[in-house]
């Protein structure tokens, strides 16, 4: 057969390596931009991280030097406070699913309504925020930009939590329950302990997503030249930092934007590494 | 057939899954302190009898009872089943120690979920005790508090029975205890079961027929959902009475 055809058979091997090269090629695109976006940042934004660029407040406009300080504690606080919010709802949804609601309708239609709501836009969910809790306050607030990213943050780990928790083999429960525990302790101490990494994996990544959002912030936390610690005040925040810097007429404050830029992806890049040690771990368990 | 001091007596008791009857009036009185053996083929109803026993077949979804099951003489279908459960304990088919728990938390597991604090010395009283009805505590002693999911199937089903053995029922029901398990790890649970009916019941569902002639003093038949022999081992596997039962000893069907 070999020798009958071997010319058409040549050219089967190189129609096959050709397609194979090109889509090796092809597959290194996705990969590709988060390395020149890495690059970009780091040419552009390296000189301005310095030590003062850390630990200093932002300068008056004009007037070179200053740092972002404020942002980086805004971020933090924001940012955690969200969390305060948004895992203790979502985790005890996640279990409302995966253990109460199960196939009932009820559940099905919560599983339907966070789906949506993952897919609300950022900005939609940014004016909602400001028309339910900056309006009653009269001021803008970090708080008021937490809920907006505790919105976000809820429908991911509901749906995380729901997930992990299904895959923990029935056997454990029945093996509590044998033991004369009532279900809802064995929901908290066998159900919820076994899933425990797999939860926090689901809480890392949804966080890792909300630190960068810069569309729920503009017209909650709004952004502060000064630093605060209070969330009922107007904080400022690294993606606020950002977007009012590149968008200003100073080109000192387009450097810091890099800059910021670049504490910004270091943050989000630190938190999904953590979360895929912590899912290698899963892993490597079972 | 006279069996005294029945510790479990069933009274027309039914079990459905949905509309599926998978239990079908069986009246029956268990021994105390002795091993009986549920026997049957494959779907006759075997799990799902015991599985009433402590109330774990109510929480199938569409699952029901109905009849009287009597532990001594309480209805258990009148109790609480947490109350049900912490007497009459189970082992089931895998050995399913909490990943999350070392050892020595397994075994203590019965305790600790329900939130009972024990003090140090009693604690590991407890442990050393049922590690060693278990005959688990050599192998383990000095590995007390490493997780329970690194020992072999066998040891991991052990603890499993140590674990069941800590809260002191009064009945241990096991669910084909041994049909996951090595010939070796087989043996070291069949001599453990003849020697803990000293202190406890045992039931146990078993596919294998050396298994229950080995160690059970009675043995149920089961054939789609009826109790269809009921008697001392012996007796029911040199003079089975029904027909039904005699085609499976000898291998007719399975």
């Amino acid at each position: 057969m070999n020798h009958t055809y071997p010319a058409r058979e040549r050219w089967r091997r190189f129609k096959n390596r050709f397609i194979l090269a090109a889509i090796t090629v092809l597959a290194l695109i996705p990969a590709l931009p988060l390395f020149l976006i890495l690059f970009q940042l780091f040419h552009k934004g390296l000189s301005s991280l310095s030590l003062d660029f850390f630990i200093h407040l932002p300068a008056p406009p004009g007037e070179s030097g200053g740092g972002i300080a404020n942002a980086i504690v805004g971020t933090l606080i924001i940012v955690g406070l969200a969390t305060l919010i948004g895992v203790p709802i979502s985790i005890l949804a996640g279990i409302y699913l995966s253990e109460y609601g199960k196939d009932t309708k009820f559940a099905e239609a919560v599983r339907i309504c966070a789906d949506v709501l993952q897919g609300v836009p950022s900005i939609v969910i940014g004016i909602v925020a400001y028309a339910w809790v900056v309006r009653p306050m009269g001021h803008f607030s970090a708080l008021s930009g937490s809920v907006a990213l505790a919105l976000m943050m809820i429908p991911v780990v509901v749906r995380t939590t729901e997930e992990v928790l299904r895959l923990v083999p029935d056997i454990l429960r029945e093996a509590s329950l044998a033991l004369g525990v009532p279900y809802w302790r064995t929901v908290l101490k066998v159900v919820l302990p076994t899933g425990m990494v797999g939860v926090t994996t689901g809480i890392l990544i949804a966080v890792a997503r909300i630190a960068g959002e810069t569309a729920p912030l503009l017209f909650t936390a709004f952004g502060n030249q000064f630093m605060t610690l209070n969330p009922l005040e107007p904080m400022n925040a690294l993606p606020l930092v950002i977007f009012n810097y590149a968008t200003s007429p100073y080109e000192d404050w387009w450097q810091q934007a890099w800059g910021a830029s670049i504490v910004l992806v270091l943050m989000v890049l630190a938190l999904n590494i953590l979360s895929r040690l912590l899912a290698r771990r899963i892993a490597g368990e079972k | 057939m006279k069996i005294k001091n029945p510790i479990f007596t069933t009274e027309d008791l039914c079990a459905y899954y949905g509309d599926f009857m998978a239990i079908k009036h069986v009246t029956v009185k268990i021994p105390e302190k002795q091993v009986t053996a549920v026997m049957g083929p494959s779907g006759c109803g075997k799990t799902t009898f015991i599985r009433c026993l402590n109330r774990l077949h109510e929480l199938t979804p569409g699952a029901r009872i109905t009849g009287k099951i009597f532990l001594r003489d309480q209805d258990i279908l009148q109790m609480d089943p947490i109350i049900v459960r912490r007497k009459v304990g189970m082992v089931f088919q895998r050995p399913n120690p909490f990943p999350t728990m070392t050892i020595y938390e397994n075994v203590l597991a019965g305790y600790k979920l329900l939130g009972i604090r024990l003090p140090k010395e009693e604690a590991d009283r407890i442990v050393e005790e049922a590690l060693k009805k278990a005959a688990l505590w050599d192998e383990v002693k000095d590995v007390l508090h490493r997780r329970g999911t690194f020992l072999s199937g066998g040891q991991q089903q052990r603890l499993c029975i140590a674990r069941a053995l800590a809260v002191k029922p009064e009945v241990l029901l096991m669910d084909e205890p041994t049909s996951a398990l090595d010939p070796k790890a087989t043996l070291q649970i069949e001599n453990l079961i003849v020697e803990l009916k000293q202190t406890v019941t045992i039931i146990i569902v078993t596919h294998n027929m050396p298994q229950a002639g080995r160690i059970s003093d009675y043995t149920a038949f089961f054939y789609l959902g009826e109790l269809i022999e009921f008697g001392p081992t012996a007796e029911v596997f040199t003079n089975p009475k029904d027909p039904r039962t005699e085609e499976y000893l000898t291998g007719k069907f399975s």
